[in-house]
């Protein structure tokens, strides 16, 4: 990541909001999702690049006790086929499925009958997986749902690029990685009162013009 | 994504001229079969069964112990070795999320005759996912040094290999779906598989069937699934009946014929 994205994640991060708000928008858009599919659940997956690990960031419904936080590999299973492939898919008895059940289910005792999944994708990135586990039984799944939760998807895959800058930027602030000083500089400064935050400002200023930023 | 492949009539073996045709060249590329006044359904794939054709699936791998999927005719797993060059190892593992064999199972009830093997370039590293699709490709289309996607499709499609990819029906940039010399495909609603659409507005080419289908599914379920995932081995199916009655025709013919008999187009008229 370069420098400029990375302070200007932490500036508009300082201006938008925090972390917290932005899980409440995630858990919000697994709420509508989940309500207007009529589903038993539904889900926001992140990957983890590191540990290339799909992470529950967001449930509500059915196993919201228990599964925020967990992981699982992002390599195999249902999900990760929909995060690899990019591809939204949906799939219905899947109480059967022993990989399905090691994803989802182990621990939670629940096994739900039937899964729709969508990638968040955010530019040329697959972010994670969004997923409404069991609608109702009685009726056939149709392709205007299929349009309906990629829009659910675009939507989470905005908030979650959100609140991954979000976090980009606390760690910013908290002086992990090169650009601490800076946000240190700028909480020092800011810090200040008066005439010495007015001479703190322009020392910045001149500092920028003499690294030739024009700022 | 699927790969047609069929080697039939071979236009090297004709001594054709290569880039341009001589005047007393014309009679040499008179065509080996007539093709009927009008191109119907039944010409085209009646009584077929896939015989003669290869199908092969790049996917998740193929759990070849379901019943519904039956024998492969070959499994590899794609992945990249340390000095970042194309591995194709025997698959011991099957399936890694139960996709391929639904497509394979797919494949295997429209056209039971055909022969289907199995390149895996999903699960081994999730990470670098698209270097191992390119190289399964590459595996599955015999061009081990094809280095562009773009260049590979191409190659594919002289080579007279049909690739069949799903359309992505999300706003991201995706290949090699959008590429001309891939058949794309998009759902359909209806309920015969047989039935596939013209698409009049590209890029997506071809609507097969892709709601509610039953599909075997690794561990020996059998699943109903929804998906354009689910309309390209439809699709592939229907290019595998087509090319295994008529194993001279060229990708370029074969997109005519399917284009002729789309149920939009002509296909709905003779059944």
């Amino acid at each position: 990541m370069t420098a400029e994205p990375d302070l200007r994640a932490a500036v508009a991060a300082g201006v938008v909001g925090s972390e917290e708000s932005f899980r409440s928008l995630l858990s919000a858009i697994v709420e509508v999702a989940r309500s207007i599919f009529g589903a038993k659940a539904s889900s926001i997956l992140l990957l983890d690049p590191e540990t290339e690990e799909l992470v529950f960031e967001a449930v509500v419904g059915e196993g919201e006790d228990t599964l925020l936080g967990t992981r699982f590999p992002a390599g195999t299973g249902i999900a990760g086929w929909v995060l690899a492939t990019r591809t939204p898919l949906v799939i219905e008895d899947v109480h059967n499925d022993p990989r399905w059940s090691r994803d989802v289910a182990e621990g939670t005792g629940y096994v739900p009958r039937g899964l729709m999944a969508a990638p968040l994708l955010h530019e040329e990135g697959a972010l994670g997986v969004l997923s409404v586990l069991d609608r109702p039984e009685q009726s056939l799944f149709t392709l205007q749902e299929m349009e309906l939760l990629g829009l659910f998807a675009n939507q989470a895959a905005i908030a979650v690029d959100l609140l991954l800058k979000a976090r980009a930027a606390e760690r910013l602030l908290a002086g992990d990685g090169e650009l601490g000083v800076v946000a240190r500089l700028a909480g020092a400064v800011d810090a200040l009162e008066d005439e010495r935050r007015e001479a703190g400002l322009r020392l910045l200023r001149d500092l920028a013009d003499t690294f030739g930023t024009g700022a | 994504m699927q790969d047609v492949t069929k080697h039939g009539w071979d236009a090297g073996q004709a001594a054709l001229p290569a880039w341009s045709l001589p005047k007393d060249a014309v009679d040499r590329i008179a065509l080996p079969h007539d093709w009927p006044e009008r191109v119907t359904r039944d010409w085209a794939l009646g009584g077929s069964t896939g015989a003669g054709v290869s199908v092969c699936i790049l996917d998740s791998g193929v759990d070849a112990t379901h019943p519904l999927v039956g024998e492969l005719a070959s499994a590899v797993v794609i992945s990249i070795g340390e000095g970042d060059e194309i591995v194709a190892e025997e698959d011991g593992e099957g399936d890694v999320s139960g996709h391929g064999t639904a497509c394979a199972g797919i494949v295997r009830r429209l056209a039971p005759e055909c022969s289907i093997s199995s390149v895996r370039v999903l699960g081994s590293s999730f990470t670098g996912s698209g270097t191992v699709l390119l190289g399964g490709l590459r595996y599955a289309i015999e061009q081990p040094f094809a280095s562009v996607l773009h260049e590979l499709a191409d190659t594919a499609y002289f080579k007279r290999t049909v690739l069949v990819a799903s359309a992505h029906n999300m706003p991201v940039e995706s290949y090699p779906w959008r590429f001309s010399s891939v058949i794309s495909v998009g759902s359909h609603e209806e309920p015969d598989p047989l039935d596939f659409f013209y698409n009049p507005s590209p890029p997506v080419e071809f609507f097969g069937r892709g709601v509610n289908i039953q599909v075997p599914w690794s561990g020996g379920r059998t699943l109903t699934v929804s998906g354009n995932s689910f309309a390209t081995p439809h699709i592939s199916s229907i290019c595998a009946l087509v090319l295994s009655k008529h194993p001279e025709l060229t990708p370029f013919q074969l997109k005519s014929v399917l284009y002729l008999t789309a149920t939009n187009v002509g296909g709905g008229n003779d059944r």
